[in-house]
C-alpha cells in the first residue's frame, strides 16, 4: 500500500491562517454591511452574485478599497492579498448582499489582466475595475459549445490593425449592464489533433457596432444572461489579450481561481441563516438539530479547504484538483440547505414575498440548477479530479 | 506543514503494514525510539512537546497504513489525563476507559467492570471518574478479549485492585472527549486516504471490456466523489487540529466537533465506494482494503458518531441564532 499511497496526489494544500489583519478588515466590513441593512439598502437575498446587480452598493465598495484588492496600488488597486480579497467577499456573500454588478470585474478580469494583459490595458481597465465602475462579463459558452469549450466557432479573423468577430456567445451574465467582456474565438482553424491550438482572447467593448445583445431570461423570468451575437466586430490589435493562440491556456489557468471560491458554497447561506432564524422561534427536536449541525459542519469543512485553496494561490501555485473538489461538493451542499429548508420548516417558498425566508427559499429552489452548472458542470468537474488521480 | 515529520510517519507506519491483527510491539517500540508514541506530551511525561498539528500528520499515516497501536488513547488522552493530574505517566502504551463505567471506589482500591476498552490487554489503564484521575494497577485487573468490527481490541476490564488516584480540574471529561473525536477524526483523514489509494491503483489493473475500469466514466466519477470525501476529512481533522493548537482544545469545541462529524460521514461514503470499485475481491479476507475499511466503519462511531458531534453542532448554531451562526462558522465574533 506504500507506493500506492505515495502515488496519490495532494487532495488539498496545506491549511492556512488567516493573516493579523483580516480581523480588522473583516469588522470593518461587518460594520458596513450592517450599516447598509440599518438603512434598507437592500434585503439579503440568495445567489447574489448572478442577481444581485446594484452599482450603488459596488461603488460604495469601491471606494472603501474592497474591489480589486489584489490589484497593485499603482493601478488603483488595494495592493492586498488574496486571503484580505476572501475576508470582504465571504462576508458579502453571508450577508447576502448585492454584488453582482462587480461580481466578475473583481475575481476573474483584474487577475487576468494583471497576469495578461498589456500595460496599456491595465491602465485603461484596472482604476475604474477598483472603483466599482467599470463592469465585466465573460463570453466563453455558446450555442453549440457548453462544457466542451475547445469547440468554440465565434471565429476571429485578421483584418488591417485588429481582428474581426463573427460569432455567437451565450450565458453571458450581466452583458447587457456591463462595459466590455473578455471573448474566447477561434483564431486559426481548428485542428483535430490538437484542439485546444488555435484559440485566443479578446476584450470587446460591448457597445461597439456589430454587438447585439439579447435576454435570456432564467426560469423566473429574470433577466441575467444574454445571448451576445458579433457580426464583423472590429477589434484592435491593442485590445487582444495575451497571446494569440494562447487563449485556452490563458483560460484555464484563471480556473483555480474562479472554482474554489467562497460563492462556491454560500449561495444559499442566506437562507440557511433564515432557517436557523425560523427554528429559534421555537422549539427543537434532536433530529432537526443533527441537521442543522450536519449542514454546518459540512460548511465549516468546506470553507477551511476554500481557505487552503486561496493559501496555495497566495504562494502562487493553481490547485486545480482541489478546486475541482470544493466546486463539486460546494454546489451540491447549496443544493443540501436548500433541500433542509424545504423539509424542516413548513413555510411555502413564496416568490413573490419582499423578502425573508419565504423569498430566499423560492430564489433558491429556483435558481439551484444553475449551481451545479456554471464554472463547469459537475460531471466535468469530477473528471478532472479523476485525471489528477492518474485515471484518464 | 512539516515535510520531515510525514516522511518520517509514513516511512514508519508503512514499514509495520501487514494483515495481522492485535497490538504490534515493534511498532510500538519504533514509535518510541522515534519520539512519535507520546508527541504531545510534555517532556517531562517523556513526551516530543510536539502540536496537535503535528499529532495530525502523524494519526493520519497511522489511519492510512492500519497501524495497530494505540496512539490516540496514549498521546493525546491518557498521557494527557495522568499529566494533568500530576500522575507519573508509566512506560508502554496508555488506554484510557470511558462509556458505561460501572466502578466502586474506596480510597486505594477500585472494583467494578469497564467495558469496551481500547487495546486494554496490551496497556495501562486509565480512566477519569468525576474529578478524579484513576491509573489501575495491572496486577488487579482482569482482561476479557473483545473487539470493534476492524478487529481491533476493545476488550471488557473487570477491576478489583490497586489504584493511583488524584484530581483534575472541572473540564476534564469534556476535555478528554474532544481529544478522543479530535485523534479519531485524524485517523478517519488517514485510513479514508488509504481506501481511495488502493481503489485508485486497483481500478487501474483491473480490465473488464477490454480496458482498465478507471478508464470507465462510472468508476472514474465514483472514485471523484470518494476523493472528494477524503480532501473534506483531511481538510476538516487538519483545520480542527490548527484551532486546538490556536485556542486550545476546549476552545476549539466547534472545530473538533465540526471535524469528527465530517469525517465520519466521510468514512462511510468512501468505505461504499472502495468496496463498489473493488468489486467482489474487495470483500474477501485476503485481500487488504478491509484493513482500512473496516476501520472506517468502526472508527466513525468511535469517539462519538456524526449524530453525536452534530448535535453538538447543531445546538451551538441554534444557541448562536441567525446573526451568530456566520461569526461561529468564521471564528471570527
Amino acid at each position: 500500500m506504500t507506493s500506492t499511497l505515495s502515488r496519490l496526489p495532494a487532495l488539498v494544500p496545506p491549511p492556512v491562517d488567516l493573516p493579523p489583519r483580516a480581523a480588522e478588515l473583516r469588522a470593518e466590513v461587518r460594520a458596513f454591511l450592517a450599516a447598509e441593512r440599518a438603512a434598507g439598502a437592500w434585503s439579503p437575498r440568495a445567489d447574489v452574485w448572478l442577481s444581485g446587480w446594484d452599482e450603488r452598493f459596488t461603488r460604495e465598495l469601491g471606494k472603501r478599497g474592497w474591489l480589486g484588492m489584489t490589484i497593485p496600488t499603482e493601478y488603483g488597486g488595494g495592493g492586498a492579498t488574496p486571503l484580505d480579497r476572501y475576508v470582504v467577499t465571504e462576508e458579502l456573500l453571508a450577508a447576502g448582499a448585492p454584488v453582482a454588478a462587480h461580481w466578475v470585474a473583481d475575481r476573474q478580469i483584474g487577475p487576468t489582466l494583471m497576469r495578461f494583459g498589456t500595460e496599456a490595458q491595465r491602465r485603461k481597465f484596472l482604476p475604474g475595475i477598483a472603483a466599482g465602475e467599470v463592469y465585466f462579463g465573460i463570453g466563453m459558452s455558446e450555442p453549440d459549445s457548453g462544457s466542451d469549450l475547445a469547440s468554440v466557432r465565434t471565429k476571429a479573423e485578421k483584418v488591417d490593425g485588429g481582428w474581426e468577430l463573427t460569432g455567437t456567445k451565450v450565458w453571458t451574465s450581466g452583458a447587457h449592464q456591463a462595459h466590455a467582456f473578455f471573448a474566447l474565438a477561434r483564431s486559426a482553424p481548428k485542428d483535430d489533433t490538437h484542439r485546444h491550438a488555435g484559440l485566443s482572447q479578446f476584450i470587446v467593448d460591448l457597445h461597439a457596432p456589430g454587438v447585439q445583445i439579447r435576454p435570456i431570461p432564467i426560469i423566473t423570468g429574470a433577466h441575467h444572461f444574454n445571448e451576445v451575437v458579433f457580426d464583423h466586430v472590429f477589434i484592435p490589435d491593442d485590445m487582444v489579450l495575451g497571446e494569440i493562440g494562447s487563449g485556452w491556456h490563458q483560460v484555464t489557468s484563471e480556473l483555480a481561481f474562479e472554482r474554489s471560491g467562497p460563492e462556491r458554497f454560500l449561495s444559499t447561506y442566506p437562507l440557511l441563516a433564515a432557517l436557523i432564524g425560523e427554528l429559534t422561534a421555537g422549539p427543537v427536536d434532536a433530529g432537526t438539530r443533527r441537521e442543522i449541525g450536519a449542514l454546518v459542519s459540512r460548511l465549516w469543512a468546506l470553507r477551511r479547504m476554500s481557505l487552503a485553496i486561496a493559501g496555495a494561490l497566495e504562494s502562487g501555485e493553481a490547485p486545480e484538483l482541489a478546486a475541482a473538489v470544493v466546486k463539486d461538493l460546494g454546489t451540491r451542499y447549496e443544493n443540501e440547505v436548500v433541500d433542509a429548508a424545504r423539509l424542516l420548516v413548513a413555510i411555502p417558498p413564496d416568490p413573490g414575498a419582499p423578502d425573508g425566508f419565504a423569498r430566499l427559499l423560492a430564489d433558491a429552489i429556483q435558481h439551484a440548477p444553475g449551481f451545479t452548472l456554471r464554472g463547469g458542470t459537475n460531471e466535468v468537474l469530477r473528471g478532472i479530479v479523476a485525471r489528477g488521480l492518474g485515471l484518464r | 506543514m512539516n515535510t520531515e515529520l510525514t516522511e518520517l510517519a509514513d516511512s514508519v507506519f508503512a514499514d509495520a503494514a501487514s494483515s495481522d491483527t492485535g497490538f504490534d510491539a515493534k511498532l510500538w517500540a519504533t514509535l518510541e525510539e522515534t519520539g512519535l508514541a507520546r508527541l504531545t506530551l510534555p517532556g517531562d511525561s517523556g513526551g516530543s512537546e510536539a502540536s496537535f498539528a503535528d499529532a495530525a500528520i502523524v494519526l493520519a499515516a497511522a489511519g492510512a497504513h492500519a497501524a495497530r497501536v494505540p496512539l490516540v488513547e496514549t498521546d493525546l488522552q491518557a498521557g494527557w489525563l495522568l499529566t494533568s493530574a500530576g500522575i507519573p505517566v508509566p512506560d508502554g502504551p496508555l488506554t484510557i476507559a470511558t462509556g458505561d463505567l460501572d466502578i466502586a471506589r474506596t480510597h486505594e482500591r477500585a472494583s467494578g467492570t469497564l467495558r469496551r476498552v481500547p487495546w486494554a490487554r496490551s496497556s495501562s489503564v486509565v480512566m477519569l471518574a468525576g474529578d478524579s484521575v484513576l491509573l489501575f494497577d495491572p496486577a488487579g485487573l482482569t482482561v476479557t478479549d473483545g473487539s470493534n468490527v476492524a478487529e481491533e481490541p476493545r476488550d471488557t476490564v473487570t477491576v478489583d485492585g490497586p489504584v493511583t488516584a488524584a484530581s483534575v480540574g472541572d473540564h476534564a471529561g469534556t476535555e478528554l472527549r474532544l481529544r478522543g473525536a479530535l485523534g479519531r477524526a485524524c485517523l478517519i483523514a488517514g485510513a479514508a486516504r488509504g481506501a481511495l489509494a488502493s481503489s485508485v491503483q486497483y481500478a487501474g489493473e483491473r480490465v473488464q471490456f477490454g480496458r482498465p475500469i478507471g478508464k470507465l466514466q462510472a468508476i472514474q466519477q465514483q472514485l471523484a466523489l470518494a476523493a472528494s470525501e477524503v480532501a473534506a476529512a483531511g481538510a476538516a481533522a487538519d483545520a480542527a487540529a490548527r484551532a486546538a493548537d490556536a485556542d486550545g482544545v476546549l476552545g476549539a469545541r466547534f472545530a473538533i466537533a465540526s471535524a469528527k462529524a465530517r469525517a465520519s460521514q466521510a468514512a462511510g461514503e468512501v468505505a461504499r465506494i472502495a468496496h463498489q470499485v473493488h468489486g467482489a475481491i474487495g470483500f474477501t479476507r485476503e485481500y487488504d482494503l478491509r484493513l482500512v475499511t473496516t476501520r472506517l466503519w468502526a472508527w466513525r462511531d468511535e469517539d462519538g458518531s456524526e449524530a453525536e458531534w452534530n448535535d453538538v453542532v447543531g445546538t451551538m448554531a441554534l444557541e448562536a441564532g441567525a446573526d451568530g451562526l456566520w461569526p461561529l462558522i468564521t471564528g471570527a465574533p
